[in-house]
């Protein structure tokens, strides 16, 4: 099993009303960055990069970045340069960005230019993933929404050619034009890192997501509609004429663990304060559906099985506020009588000591079946000592535990048996090998 | 809505695909472009054509409505590019093209590529040229429904046009619209630079019909059409929003058939 690290990094301002516990409703895409303190911003990157050298210590296989743009929720509008600089100050964990935004890049030669640098600096340690984007991507670096999906294929195709055929060659897409494509850097796995693509609502992504054999990601979505995508993930690879496992199911969760029950309550909830994911039930922001639902973005009919009316709002426990695709803005969130106990009790959250997190994450891993998983700490109004004591009894308690369990579940990650290869094949090699 | 006049729906063969066309009334043939937002269908303004002594011919540009989506378009001059063959397609001549908001946008651009079968040109509204001052309202970042209500005068003739709540098939218009829009001109938004060096050289008559309350496109852009092109000249529409065609029907149909003079 591989086992990942992930905070969303916030933008965590306690003095600006709008974040902490206390703060006012944050409406996507409505806020002026005129708020922005750098100096706070220089404390947070640093922190949150020290948070991710010492989650490499305490014996995570993977650091998870992940890229979202003009929103106080991630910092990561720039992931590659805290990939960068985690690829020089890490040792051993690797690097997994889930992922670049392909079709807000004008320019993806310059994506496949930084990844390989990436890759070479932390000596082969990159996993890339790719994802198509919310609106609020499309938006904040203006890519036009119905070309959405064509311009993702075409960057993937672009890009692994541009890593894997030598160069010089020319370009001549739909979508991008090269007259020139000779990047003097190349990704230093062989043939290119994996590639493994993140996601939660559409269906099309999940298809193509198979067809290629690329680990899927579901990102905190709620267990059955989870399950049921992976189900569909490994009848498409079915009809491909393979058989999908363990290694092509990875799980992000939020897992947060404590000294004590009360300190794991109290840190708990602040997963839903703060500057956290708007699109997390109960969580302090305001989601415009219109601009979630950029025209043409997300064609209606290709959401997951689960998600056919509610999209991917109920597929992360948001349906009570989901209104139709074409609906208004949304009224600030009425608060459930008590989200974090709501979302506790189906361990959309999991937060306490390691006695009691285990359990539930066993029951999570036995549940769905991953042969990756990234637990999400450190994030929403969490400070840096909530993280730090998460991080700690990671290291001496939920780690090991998970390694038992994932060998007793045999659940084997991307790096134990290969996702682009059959198991028969990898049967077939050994006995060649003997 | 009062008994419609006597119109026809069919369909036009283009190699570039079928364009559906509402067709009414007899005499001088008017060709009405829709808005961003879709032809909504047959309306009190089309009547006020016919009953003004006009031919109203109304198409669903090509990817709105019921009309096929040409997937290789990017940008408008592509769908001028087809609205002009479709109007040779049905050999009109002596035209008065009409095009509302973003409809002018492309009956602008038509008429700098193509005006031999054109008599005069009315733009309502248009699109097409980027404001020197102000900026051109996106709908992009709005709602639906904010965004056609602003498209009225004021919210009391947005309620008393479209209702409390739009129904689900007005929405389902908006809405696929929106995408086909966002094909051709998500950026720049509703206009092209190329455009205003064109118009020079348009001799056409042109009329620009302005609401007084046009909250979508800046009253500054009438100005800016009749500085750039050699025969244009602005009347401005009181109670009307950028929609005049749906708040002032008798007055625009009364503009649009009394022009150009003879």
């Amino acid at each position: 099993m591989f086992i990942g690290h992930f905070t969303e990094r916030p933008y965590q301002d306690p003095n600006s009303g709008y974040f902490g516990a206390t703060g006012r409703n944050l409406m996507d895409l409505a806020m002026s960055n005129d708020s922005y303190d750098p100096r706070l911003g220089a404390d947070l990157y640093n922190r949150y990069l020290d948070e991710r050298v010492f989650a490499e210590e305490m014996g995570f296989d993977g650091l998870m970045l992940n890229e979202h743009h003009s929103t106080p929720f991630c910092m990561g509008g720039v992931m590659n340069l805290e990939a960068a600089i985690l690829a020089r100050i890490t040792k051993r964990a690797k690097i997994v960005l889930l992922g670049n935004i392909l079709p807000i890049w004008d320019d993806p030669l310059f994506l496949a230019e930084e990844l390989a640098e990436i890759d070479m600096i932390s000596r082969g340690r990159l996993v890339t993933g790719w994802v198509r984007g919310t609106g609020r991507e499309s938006v904040a670096h203006n890519a036009v929404p119905p070309f959405n999906w064509e311009r993702f294929q075409e960057a993937h195709d672009f890009i692994v050619e541009a890593w894997t055929k030598p160069g010089p060659f020319r370009w001549e897409g739909e979508h991008y034009h090269y007259r020139y494509v000779n990047p003097w850097a190349r990704p230093y796995q062989d043939p290119h890192p994996p590639i493994w693509i993140p996601g939660v609502m559409s269906r099309n992504t999940v298809k193509w997501a198979a067809e290629h054999r690329y680990p899927y990601v579901m990102l905190a979505t709620e267990l059955q509609p989870t399950v049921e995508s992976f189900q569909y993930y490994d009848e498409v690879a079915a009809e491909q004429g393979y058989e999908a496992g363990t290694q092509h199911r990875a799980y992000l969760f939020k897992v947060h663990v404590d000294e004590t029950e009360e300190l794991a309550e109290e840190a708990g909830r602040k997963y839903v304060q703060g500057p956290s994911n708007p699109f997390l039930e109960g969580n302090q922001g305001i989601i415009r559906p219109f601009i979630q639902n950029l025209p043409g973005l997300t064609q209606r009919n290709n959401l997951l099985p689960t998600m056919r009316s509610f999209a991917a709002a109920a597929s992360r426990g948001r349906a009570a506020q989901h209104s139709k695709n074409k609906g208004e803005a949304q009224a600030a969130p009425t608060p459930p009588r008590d989200v974090y106990k709501d979302q506790t009790e189906k361990l959309s959250i999991i937060s306490g000591t390691p006695d009691t997190v285990i359990p539930k994450v066993r029951h999570v891993l036995e549940t769905i079946r991953p042969g990756t998983i990234f637990f999400w700490d450190g994030d929403g109004a969490m400070s840096h000592d909530d993280q730090m004591r998460s991080l700690r009894l990671m290291g001496s308690d939920v780690i090991p535990a998970v390694r038992e369990m994932s060998k007793e579940l045999d659940l084997k990650g991307p790096f134990e048996v290969d996702p682009a290869k059959d198991a028969a094949d990898d049967a077939t090699q050994e006995a060649a090998a003997d | 809505m009062a008994e419609t006049a006597s119109y026809a729906e069919r369909g036009v063969e283009l190699a570039t695909g079928k364009i559906n066309v509402l067709d009414g009334g007899a005499g001088t043939p008017v060709v009405v472009l829709h808005h961003s937002w879709g032809g909504p269908g047959w309306l009190p303004f089309h009547d006020a054509l016919v009953g003004a002594g006009t031919r109203a011919i109304v198409p669903d540009m090509p990817g709105w409505g019921a009309s096929e989506r040409p997937v290789w378009a990017r940008e408008p001059r592509d769908i001028a590019i087809i609205v002009s063959r479709l109007i040779a397609a049905l050999e009109l001549d002596d035209v008065k093209l009409v095009g509302l908001g973003f409809g002018g946008y492309i009956a602008a651009e038509l008429a700098t590529m193509n005006p031999s079968r054109l008599r005069g040109l009315v733009l309502v509204g248009a699109a097409g040229l980027q404001p020197r001052n102000g900026e051109i309202l996106d709908q992009m970042m709005l709602s639906h429904r904010k965004y056609i209500e602003e498209s009225f005068r004021n919210a009391e003739a947005y309620t008393a046009y479209v209702g409390e709540e739009p129904p689900d098939d007005v929405r389902d218009l908006w809405d696929f619209s929106r995408e086909m829009t966002a094909r051709v001109t998500w950026k720049p938004y509703m206009f092209n630079r190329r455009l205003e060096p064109l118009l020079g050289d348009m001799h056409l008559p042109t009329l620009l019909v302005w609401g007084k309350d046009d909250k979508v496109v800046p009253y500054e852009c009438a100005e800016q059409y009749q500085d750039a092109l050699p025969n244009a000249s602005i009347s401005v529409v009181e109670d009307a929003g950028h929609v005049v065609e749906l708040e002032q029907p008798e007055r625009l149909a009364a503009l649009v058939a009394g022009f150009p003079k003879d």
